[in-house]
């Protein structure tokens, strides 16, 4: 054991910079080529919306999971497993079980009735111009955050990873990652963006896999046994835990859990880049297909994460891992190290940037087609506007968007990556969720109602965490790890709003259908909606070339 | 704004709300609403049974199921939620295969024909 504690506690001077930077650069190149040929049958805009729906289930169940196992999924938990126990567990669980909500109540019948977008179901049979800039404004927010969360792990991984500490250094990378993400999404639209995921998914599942029966291995494939270890190990640090209970992380506050964990469970299904990836398959059937794949994938990939993240426990140690630059997103990379030297931590980290690098051409993508679909072609031009046209803004779009990313991501450096998605997450439960559930399947629902649900859940999750103590609080700037250091307003305890604005938005959605007035629904929309949504009559089809 | 906005013009010619009284349809619509929102709800609060229990419990959690084992309450019910996961799934997916895909693809075709007919 005090061979391996060795080698990770000199992981700092070991790193390769040169090995991870050559790793990396042979994924993109080969992403590239990819890529490339892919989009060599991009003519319409369905083809660079959604790759032509022509992506099999098992595709686009492997581009979900891309698209989903984030950065954050896989060096946050294998981290915060590794530094707290079964605390980092409980995210996982709420992050798988949430699929459920996208499997059961919305895949199929968002791809029976929708084209390109959110907006595009949530105005089916609605007042079109409002309800698509509400859906529009709030599938914008989502992105955002979701991309500063990612080009901020891409800061803090550099320091890590390729032994670059200072902020000039870590600007030039993420500059990078922007500007190779801008090229993919071009070049490719969703067809090569989606094959970015696949590739990432799966090296992503192999390495995660392989490393994990590489631990199970070293504990004689004795689950037990990795456990004593581990719990060994965490009552030898210097601040010492019980790492076979729950409570060491979120026990000081049980609310702000539980409300974190419904956000966790009910975002999902109303993440814009998540609901995208249905319109990329040509029927129900595929959807529903591509959502098994994927809920098979990510809870498979979850499952190694706990065994990786007590692997770290035992073989680098909390106390090396809260030391490394990067913390616990640290931990994977040194697990690798310890395992198999700098080669393999060569390849994890290649694998983190690449992961990095497909979740935000994903994320990019739907804001761009949300932004050209709905805001520019429904709402400024009315309709009134050719595809080809509309393709175009969304490739400038795009443009923009990268340097905002680009932009945002060197503002953002050293900002706590798990706070940006839990933030995501709770504005996409509490703006699109509800509208998105009432939709479906509640003919009752008016304009008036999807209005005060989207905007209400948008604004009262994001005033929550302006107010709470993630955002300023009363420790020393010095020490604080919140967004504005040295001041101190927040006058809300909790640092998770779902519990507060996930019910308010499903609640302010009712109100503004039931109460009197407002403007009166096309019924015969309600029943044109309805019965293709369960039918599949005159859905989409795939495009044939 | 008027229904002119929507992109769907060219299904108006079916009859939609006569549609609904279609006896296939509703059997297809019971089947699938009888279906989704039961099973979600029950696996929604089994989650949020856990988290409480985790959050709240947690001394209770750390029990060991057997006197000098390390595998604890926790880790069982933590591992459960997976395997209820990948089980509501599979569930689900055959249960869509023969109770719901075969009334939708009847209903599809009838619809179609609706359709030709009214644009001939």
């Amino acid at each position: 054991m005090s061979a391996e504690l060795f080698l990770a506690a000199d992981a700092a001077t070991k790193n390769d910079p040169v090995l991870n930077i050559s790793i990396f650069a042979a994924f993109v190149i080969v992403t590239m080529f990819v890529v490339i040929r892919a989009s060599k049958n991009n003519k319409s805009a369905a083809d660079y919306y959604t790759g032509g729906r022509g992506f099999s289930g098992a595709q686009n169940g492997m581009a979900i999971a891309g698209d989903y196992l984030s950065a954050a999924s896989f060096l946050g938990i294998t981290g915060a497993i590794a530094l707290a126990g079964y605390d980092g567990f409980l995210y996982s669980i709420g992050f798988l079980v949430a699929w459920l909500v996208a499997l059961l109540l919305v895949a199929e019948l968002m791809r029976n009735t929708g084209k390109f977008t959110m907006a595009d179901v949530l105005s089916f049979r609605l007042h079109q111009r409002p309800v698509r800039l509400a859906a529009a404004i709030s599938t914008l927010v989502v992105c955002f955050f979701y991309l500063l969360a990612q080009m901020a792990g891409a800061g803090g991984l550099v320091s890590l990873l390729l032994g670059i500490s200072d902020s000039l250094g870590q600007s030039i990378v993420v500059g990078v990652v922007g500007a190779l993400m801008v090229i993919y999404v071009l070049v490719g639209g969703m067809k090569g963006t989606t094959w970015v995921q696949i590739i990432k998914a799966a090296l992503l599942i192999l390495g995660a896999g392989i490393m994990t029966v590489w631990v199970l291995a070293l504990n004689g494939f004795d689950l037990s046994h990795l456990l004593q270890a581990g719990q060994d190990a965490a009552a030898a640090v210097k601040k010492p835990f019980d790492a076979l209970s729950y409570g060491n992380k979120y026990g000081k506050n049980p609310i702000d859990f539980i409300s974190l964990g419904l956000a966790l469970v009910l975002g999902t299904a109303g993440l814009p880049h998540v609901l995208m990836r249905f319109y990329t398959v040509p029927t129900a059937k595929e959807a529903r297909k591509s959502v098994v794949w994927a809920i098979w994938l990510i809870g498979i990939f979850y499952l190694f994460t706990l065994v990786l993240g007590f692997g770290a426990m035992v073989l680098v140690g909390p106390d090396v891992i809260s030391a490394a630059p990067g913390k616990d997103n640290s931990a994977a990379p040194l697990l690798a190290q310890a395992l198999g030297g700098a080669v393999l931590m060569g390849i994890v980290s290649a694998i983190a940037f690449a992961t990095i690098l497909a979740v935000v051409a994903g994320l990019t993508i739907t804001a761009a087609t949300s932004f050209a679909h709905d805001i520019y072609a429904s709402v400024i031009k009315r309709g009134e506007v050719s595809p080809n046209a509309e393709v175009k803004i969304a490739k400038r779009t795009v443009v923009v968007i990268g340097i905002a990313a680009i932009a945002g991501g060197i503002g953002v450096q050293g900002q706590n990556i798990a706070f940006l998605v839990a933030l995501a997450f709770a504005v996409a439960a509490s703006a699109n969720l509800p509208t998105i559930i009432f939709s479906l399947y509640w003919r009752g629902f008016r304009t008036r109602g999807a209005l005060w649900s989207m905007y209400g859940g948008l604004i009262s999750s994001i005033v929550l965490i302006a107010i709470s103590p993630v955002v300023s609080n009363a420790t020393p700037a010095a020490t604080s790890t919140a967004m504005i250091k040295g001041v101190d307003f927040h006058v809300w305890d909790l640092s998770n709003p779902g519990i507060i604005s996930i019910p308010l938005a499903f609640i302010l959605g009712w109100l503004g259908s039931v109460l009197p007035g407002g403007k009166k629904e096309n019924s015969w929309l309600g029943a044109e909606m309805e019965v293709r949504s369960l039918t599949g009559h005159g859905a989409e089809k795939e495009v044939h070339h | 704004m008027s229904t002119e906005e929507t992109p769907q013009k060219e299904h108006h010619r079916i009859d939609y709300p006569a549609f609904e009284e279609n006896p296939t349809y509703k059997q297809l619509k019971k089947r699938q609403r009888s279906f989704v929102w039961p099973v979600l709800i029950a696996a929604l609060a089994w989650y949020v049974t856990y988290v409480i229990l985790a959050t709240y419990a947690s001394k209770w959690m750390a029990t060991p199921i057997a006197a000098g084992s390390v595998i604890s309450i926790g880790l069982v019910l933590g591992l459960l939620q997976f395997v209820t996961t990948f089980a509501i799934t599979q569930w689900y997916v055959s249960y869509a295969n023969k109770k719901l895909d075969p009334l939708a693809s009847e209903l599809r075709q009838q619809l179609e024909a609706k359709q030709k007919a009214g644009q001939a």
